[in-house]
């Protein structure tokens, strides 16, 4: 039985004289308001807020939680997202006093177990990469990909030359152009080939004494291992150029390759994928870097360092070559414990079998959809792998296979894959199992999407049938954006 | 392998299925070449008990605010987090789950982002606030990006210095990439004399660094008669009593969203709170959530306005990033949401009050003099007459006390100087405790 009372707005719910706090009567002498800073410069009113109590926000909030689907509640193959499982020891750990009530401003001296967790992420992140020089303070991935750019034309500068463009395949995170841009670079796309690897003939006529930085996913956003990123590499060091590493994809390859090791000069992790860092509704993420160590003196700071002679840790805040800070304060230090607890949870075996069986999920599950819907690069794949839903669309006539079969999937109690990206891929649906989905799910997962695939082909017209919404309007939204509730709004 | 479900014998009937021998296989695409062929060198895995015996060990080894008292600010506060925020935000059906791309499996997070938008905008008086970015200082720069590009004076950007050093910080590594001049003022006087038909934007915190609250109509005015944006950081707890930036000309404004129910978490994850006037709209960079009606006419929300975003304008859009702060915005909307009107207005004027106290008080020892006479909110800064800083602040830990911010790292004039920040959680106690250890 749905509440619907308490899924109005909260705004619709506010009751005049009503509140939610009780904070303690003033034990100071207290002056008027007015005497401590000039009239001009005051609010004569109380912010017009909402005004509900306490147990009117619980049901509120509460409810609006089940309007929700989550990896605790439901399977969740959004490709590229990696939404596995998030540990509830990580989540209780990182609420401690000791962890979350700690100023950014305390002294070096009274951190010294944050600071030793800090440095020894930095040291097991770089070994995992391969990358050994790491900054922990970017925000998200696409803010490490905007840090790493800064880097590169840090370093180019300090080497005296002059390089303008980022290239990146056409296949890519929407993120990297943008990061590019951002960094004042201008962006080149790459064509893949057919087969989703990098079409190296256009890559090569595209490099030169201009080329910056080549940003490549790897495995790719379809899912696969470009085997020929050692020559890109060389191609593009050859140039003059960086190599940059998308590690959006890191869930297919720990322990078991490193971007160091073919070629990678610098790339981002994203611990709330790799790492376990629960996704939040949409954030907080973090996205530390790790770099050659020639490029070690341009990363933001502060970093922790380690002092042999007293055996301290502290905060390390840089060269004159360092591009300077891109966040306030130390970066998104509570995910970056919780992704400390993932990995000191997994060891090295066990982060190499998190790559194994997400592989082999992803594998599994390929295996069970291929024999009905279309994957165009193949049989094998690493973590996640792209479908294609367009034989569909030329049996039944939908118009937009991907979309109307993600809708009706909701009605099953499935999470739709990622759908219509990577934009090389016509009608796409990207999924990524994760390790932590049993062989159970991956089976009642395809036999749905097999059911489906034989339904009348209004009942995908018309999906979702059993959502508390169906089909918003997104047009409508886009044209007259109402993105604040009034009085006068409905 | 604590969070995977399948059994060897299921791990062999997949490969059947696959028609793979091995696992191994599976990664038969990576040349050999390519492998590690070697166990990464990190520290062996830990079971649930060992792990919490770790991280037990490593945070003893932390003094936190809760054993000691807190007088330390500077952008990140130790105000009070009422209980009902962390019970709702640790429900699994907001923290485990994702960006709301199938709005129909999702209007919790979107109705909660449509909530926030809407707080945000009673709060500042501002038309529009985006779903929030990363934390105040990214915030801060991004909007000084999205001024730039509404005035197309690429040229260059005044940043008074009495805003936070570490957002100037960013504002320079930013826009040293992307080659506009950086200026900084040393005071809001200097800005008739420095603005010009290229200077694109200024911005300014209120109040600023040192506490005190600027006259922000005053600023507005001189910065549009030149044709530039005003971008304002503003402490969202001050809104209680303080003028609403949105009556006072502000153009862009941003802040620092930890004070609304986010813990200190050693500096992050926060909350990057940014809302505009009505035409920026298109400008804004990150998520916004809008009202819409689905197929039966039902009104619902829905991610809106997206062709600013990089995963369809991709080196076009208004910015790079592709996330909010859900969690951090649920966690705000929440904070707002059971203060209230009342409960916003009493928690600055606790501040206002017990900062003034211990203003006083701190000010009648013969070793502390005031800074400046601007008026101030919650935060001061004393001078040390025997200019020892950092004495005091080891003397304040003698006594479980954080004492103050020094300011001499970014400040060199300052060196003698702490700033002090004084919340509504600070007892006349522990202000007496305070005054008492610094005179002695």
């Amino acid at each position: 039985m749905r509440n619907n009372h308490s899924t109005q707005l909260i705004f619709e719910l506010s009751t005049t004289g009503r509140t939610g706090v009780q904070l303690p009567a003033c034990d100071v002498p207290q002056q008027e308001i007015e005497q401590l800073i000039p009239a001009a410069l005051l609010q004569s009113e109380a912010p017009d807020l909402p005004e509900v109590t306490e147990p009117e926000v619980v049901r509120h909030f509460t409810n609006l939680s089940t309007l929700n689907m989550s990896v605790d509640t439901h399977y969740y193959p959004l490709g590229s997202c990696t939404m596995k499982y998030n540990p509830k020891r990580n989540e209780r750990i990182a609420a401690w006093d000791g962890f979350a009530q700690l100023h950014p401003y305390q002294s070096d001296e009274s951190v010294q177990g944050m600071l030793q967790l800090l440095w020894k992420l930095q040291q097991m992140l770089g070994e995992i990469s391969g990358l050994p020089a790491v900054s922990l303070q970017p925000a998200a991935g696409a803010h490490g990909e905007l840090a790493a750019l800064m880097v590169a034309a840090a370093y180019f500068h300090q080497q005296g030359e002059t390089r303008s463009k980022v290239l990146a395949p056409d296949s890519a995170h929407g993120t990297n152009p943008a990061s590019a841009r951002m960094a004042g670079f201008d962006f080149v796309t790459i064509r893949s080939q057919a087969d989703g690897r990098v079409d190296l003939e256009h890559l090569k006529e595209n490099l030169g004494d201009d080329t910056a930085v080549f940003m490549i996913t790897n495995p790719s956003t379809l899912g696969l291992f470009d085997d020929q990123v050692q020559l890109i590499a060389d191609l593009v060091h050859e140039a003059g150029g960086l190599i940059y590493l998308d590690g959006a994809n890191m869930n297919a390859i720990l322990g078991i390759s490193r971007p160091g090791d073919f070629g990678a000069d610098m790339m981002h992790f994203n611990p709330h994928k790799t790492f376990s860092g629960p996704h939040g509704g949409g954030g907080p993420g973090a996205g530390p870097i790790c770099m050659t160590e020639t490029l070690r003196p341009f990363l933001p700071n502060p970093t922790v360092t380690f002092c042999d002679e007293t055996q301290t840790y502290y905060l390390d805040h840089g060269t004159q070559e360092s591009i300077g800070r891109v966040r306030s304060f130390f970066g998104n230090v509570g995910v970056l414990i919780r992704a400390y607890c993932y990995i000191r949870t997994h060891g090295p075996e066990g982060l190499r079998r998190v790559s194994e069986t997400a592989v082999l999920n992803a594998n599994y599950l390929l295996s069970q959809v291929k024999g009905f819907l279309g994957v165009p690069h193949g049989d094998r794949c690493m973590h996640e792998f792209v479908a294609s839903a367009v034989s569909v669309k030329e049996s039944t006539g939908l118009k937009q296979p991907a979309m109307q079969i993600a809708k009706r999937l909701l009605d099953y109690g499935f999470h739709p894959p990622t759908v219509y990206f990577p934009l090389t891929v016509p009608e796409g649906m990207m999924m990524e199992p994760t390790e932590t989905e049993s062989k159970q799910t991956l089976d009642a997962f395809a036999e749905t999407l097999q059911t489906i695939l034989q339904e009348p082909i209004e009942t995908l017209n018309n999906a979702p049938h059993s959502t508390h919404i169906r089909r918003p309007d997104e047009v409508m939204a886009a044209r007259q954006p109402i993105v604040k509730w009034t009085e006068t709004a409905d | 392998m604590p969070y995977t479900y399948n059994t060897p014998a299921q791990q062999d009937e997949m490969l059947q299925a696959i028609g793979a021998d091995s696992i191994d296989e599976l990664f038969d695409s990576i040349p050999e070449a390519m492998k590690l062929g070697r166990p990464l060198l990190i520290p062996p895995a830990l079971g649930e008990l060992e792990l919490t015996a770790h991280m037990q060990e490593l945070a003893r080894q932390n003094s936190n605010i809760t054993d000691n008292v807190c007088f330390l600010g500077a952008g990140s506060y130790d105000h009070f987090v009422p209980a009902v925020i962390d019970t709702i935000a640790s429900r699994g059906e907001f923290y485990t789950s994702y960006t709301p791309y199938q709005p129909e499996v999702s209007q919790g997070n979107l109705q909660v982002m449509f909530e926030y938008q809407t707080l945000i905008c009673q709060l500042t008086g501002m038309d529009v606030s985006n779903a929030s970015l990363y934390d105040g200082g990214s915030a801060a720069v991004e909007a000084m990006l999205m001024a730039v590009s509404i005035t197309r004076r690429h040229n260059r950007v005044l940043v008074l210095e009495s805003v936070h050093p570490e957002y100037r910080q960013i504002l320079e590594t930013y826009f040293t990439t992307i080659g506009t001049e950086v200026v900084t003022l040393s005071s809001p006087d200097q800005l008739s004399e420095s603005l010009d038909e290229t200077t694109a934007a200024v911005l300014m915190q209120s109040p600023n660094f040192f506490g005190n609250v600027e006259d922000i109509s005053a600023i507005a005015e001189q910065v549009h008669q030149a044709g530039a944006l005003l971008v304002c950081s503003v402490d969202p707890i001050s809104l209680g009593i303080l003028k609403r930036p949105g009556d006072a000309g502000v153009d862009i404004v941003v802040a620092e969203g930890q004070s609304l129910g986010t813990p200190l978490l050693y500096g992050g994850p926060y909350l990057g709170i940014m809302a505009c006037r009505e035409e920026f709209v298109r400008r804004l960079p990150g998520r916004i959530a809008g009202q819409t009606v689905d197929q039966d006419g039902n009104r619902c929300w829905v991610l809106t306005l997206q062709t600013r975003e990089q995963h369809i304008r991709r080196e076009k859009a208004t910015s790079n990033i592709c996330t909010n702060q859900g969690l951090f915005a649920l966690r705000a909307a929440i904070y707002l949401s059971v203060m209230g009107p009342q409960g916003m207005r009493n928690v600055a004027d606790l501040c206002l009050q017990k900062a003034h106290y211990a203003h006083q008080q701190l000010t009648q020892l013969d070793r502390f003099e005031a800074v400046g006479e601007q008026p101030f909110f919650k935060e001061f800064v004393v001078r040390d007459k025997q200019n020892d800083v950092a004495g005091l602040l080891d003397k304040g830990e003698d006594f479980n006390i954080f004492a103050g911010v020094a300011l001499g790292k970014w400040y060199p004039q300052y060196e003698d100087c702490l700033l002090i920040a004084v919340t509504e959680k600070r007892t006349i106690d522990e202000i007496n405790q305070l005054v008492e250890v610094l005179g002695s």
